[in-house]
């Protein structure tokens, strides 16, 4: 093994950790800030409708698939609601901007429904629960990038009185 | 009360339409007609009535300009600057010096007087070939004077038609959503305005959310949508009387109106446990009628003119996409098949084509197919724009853009545009706040 081939082994072994370190970073980046696949995981806009239960759950992009994480939020939503038997809610449903008003206004009232049927398989009752869609019309976030986009695609649980 | 106004049409001399210029708005127009519009002469006396009536010191002179900026704002025509006339408006009236206009390189002229009679404002125009040194048309009308911009306007569509054998799109109104306040708190408000941005008036007052209002196809009566209560429905307002009706009684947000052709149904979205499917409801007898029930999303119906058809976007393919179907509900069919997602079709009032929106690659594009689907042209791309609504003789289009903001969320605004079917002339639609959601009216005399 000449001198220049062990140079160049030891420059791609650099590389390559190179590489890897960069895809965990961000990787890592991705996870506890902000974003997993488009879907917003971070706390930015996150209220609580009590200790520990977060009023909102979020979507990706032309989605209203709930994941397994804002199953978890609305598992912790239902059994708030179950504690606090006079409370009734609204699901409001949003989308983001990147689409058209009207298709964004049917959009946002399917998340908020999907939503709504999470809880009443926890035994919510429908009664206690009513579904306004705002399609594109109120962002929280008046970004106009993924990460903006991503918080603004939400069912947001608020009390109703 | 501007419905109200008189129209009498004469004509003064007859049509002599051989061998004339003509424009051939079929294609885009990259050498506008040069024309020549002398101010309409208004002598002295008629003068001091409209400034008692309606506080101008020379009707006719403004009336001219009007008509100027509608030829000027067509993209078809261009009006020359009115410093280089050589003939005094009331002669070139009665004879023009047509080696003066040609001079110039004038190939059309315009003039006329305004009188005042019996406080109304009568105007006569004609038009003249200055090449062939012959008279196209002489008009003349009565109105009252408070009408005087739609004057104007009516001069326009006249001369319009004249050349390029087309109803014009001048005498008509735009309604829209007035929006202000931050991105995150838009406050919105209905408003309505003449095609040239001119007497705006704001028809609701802002306290709850309206969208995507549309006017019907009589002019009196309007369609949109309010969140009023938060309980978002589809309305019917009238303009001339203000009253405002919700339509139907649907547990669940309706959205996305439209009228029928004949003005007498309303087809729109109704929305209820996470499904929107298209209904029509019968303004006279309150009727009801399901027209989609697919587990899909399916929304923002338009009727073909003659009322057989519907087209309307839906997500049953999995994604946004364009269908035709017949008034029914029955013989869906997909028309759009290009890359990306097709929202808002909306019928051409000329039948043959449909104007969309497409999204593709992060762009938003205004374009038009054929009822088939085929022939799509895109006419404009940008950051963020929708909702296509046409002239009413189907040669232009009226849409809005939002801008995108900047790293801070800063710098939104939202406007109104148009372009040509042609995708030439495309331009701001100059609105006194930010704009949304434009709907074009049909032609209010003619």
């Amino acid at each position: 093994m000449n001198l220049s081939k062990i140079f160049k082994n030891l420059f791609l072994v650099i590389l390559a950790s190179l590489v890897l370190t960069a895809c965990a970073t961000q990787k890592a980046v991705k996870v506890d800030g902000q974003l997993q696949g488009d879907v917003y995981t971070g706390t930015d806009t996150v209220e609580y409708l009590a200790s520990g239960v977060p009023d909102r759950v979020f979507f990706a992009t032309n989605e209203t698939v709930l994941t397994t994480a804002s199953r978890e939020t609305l598992r912790k939503q239902a059994g708030w609601l179950r504690k606090n038997s006079d409370i009734n809610v609204v699901l409001e449903g949003h989308a983001d901007e990147r689409g058209t008003r009207e298709y964004n206004l049917a959009l946002g009232e399917r998340r908020a429904n999907s939503a709504k049927d999470y809880l009443m398989t926890y035994g919510i009752s429908s009664n206690r629960i009513s579904v306004i869609s705002y399609g594109k019309e109120r962002p929280v976030d008046s970004g106009s990038n993924p990460l903006a986009w991503s918080k603004n695609r939400r069912s947001v649980t608020v009390k109703a009185n | 009360m501007l419905f109200r106004y008189i129209l009498i049409l004469l004509i003064l001399l007859p049509f002599k339409a051989f061998g004339l210029i003509e424009v051939d708005i079929t294609r885009g127009n990259l050498s506008p007609l040069p024309m020549a519009v002398s101010p309409l002469f208004t002598d002295n006396k008629s003068k001091e009535v409209f400034q008692k009536i309606i506080n101008k010191k020379d009707v006719g002179s403004e009336i001219s300009i009007i008509v100027e900026n509608n030829l000027k704002q067509s993209g078809l025509f261009n009006p020359l600057n009115k410093d280089s006339f050589l003939q005094e408006a009331d002669i070139a009236h009665l004879k023009p010096r047509f080696e003066d206009w040609a001079l110039i390189k004038a190939q059309a002229l315009i003039t006329g007087k305004v009188t005042a009679v019996d406080g109304k404002l009568r105007v006569e125009f004609r038009m003249w070939d200055v090449l062939a040194g012959k008279e196209m048309m002489a008009l003349a009308f009565t109105t009252v004077p408070t009408n005087w911009r739609r004057v104007g306007h009516i001069i326009t569509d006249k001369v319009y038609e004249r050349l390029t054998g087309e109803k014009g799109y001048f005498d008509t109104r735009i309604i829209y959503v007035a929006e202000e306040g931050p991105k995150v708190q838009r406050i919105k408000k209905l408003a309505i305005m003449d095609q040239d941005g001119f007497n705006v008036k704001y028809l609701t007052l802002g306290n709850e959310l309206v969208l995507t209002p549309r006017f019907s196809p009589t002019n009196q009566m309007v369609t949109y949508l309010s969140y009023f209560r938060n309980l978002p429905r589809v309305y019917l307002l009238d303009i001339e009387t203000g009253r405002q009706d919700v339509v139907g009684d649907f547990p669940g947000m309706t959205f996305a109106p439209r009228f029928s052709p004949d003005g007498k149904k309303i087809i729109m979205s109704f929305a209820k446990d996470g499904n929107s499917d298209i209904y029509t409801m019968d303004l006279e007898n309150r009727v009801v009628a399901r027209i989609t029930n697919h587990p899909s999303i399916d929304t923002s119906p338009s009727f073909s003119p003659d009322g057989k058809y519907i087209t309307f976007n839906s997500d049953r393919s999995r994604y946004q996409q364009i269908y035709i179907m017949k008034s029914d509900g029955s013989n869906v069919k997909r028309i759009s098949f290009g890359k990306g997602l097709y929202g808002t079709p909306v019928w051409s009032p000329r039948g043959d084509l449909i104007a969309f929106t497409k999204l593709h690659k992060g762009k938003f594009y205004i374009g038009v197919m054929r009822t088939d689907g085929s022939g799509e042209r895109l006419l404009t791309e940008n950051f963020y724009q929708e909702a296509p609504s046409w002239s009413p003789n189907g040669r232009v289009l009226i849409f809005y853009r939002e801008t995108k903001t900047n790293s801070k969320g800063e710098g939104f605004s939202a406007k109104l545009w148009s372009i040509d079917l042609t995708g030439y002339n495309e331009r701001q639609v100059v609105t006194e706040s930010d704009a949304s959601d434009p709907s074009w009216s049909s032609l209010l005399s003619n």
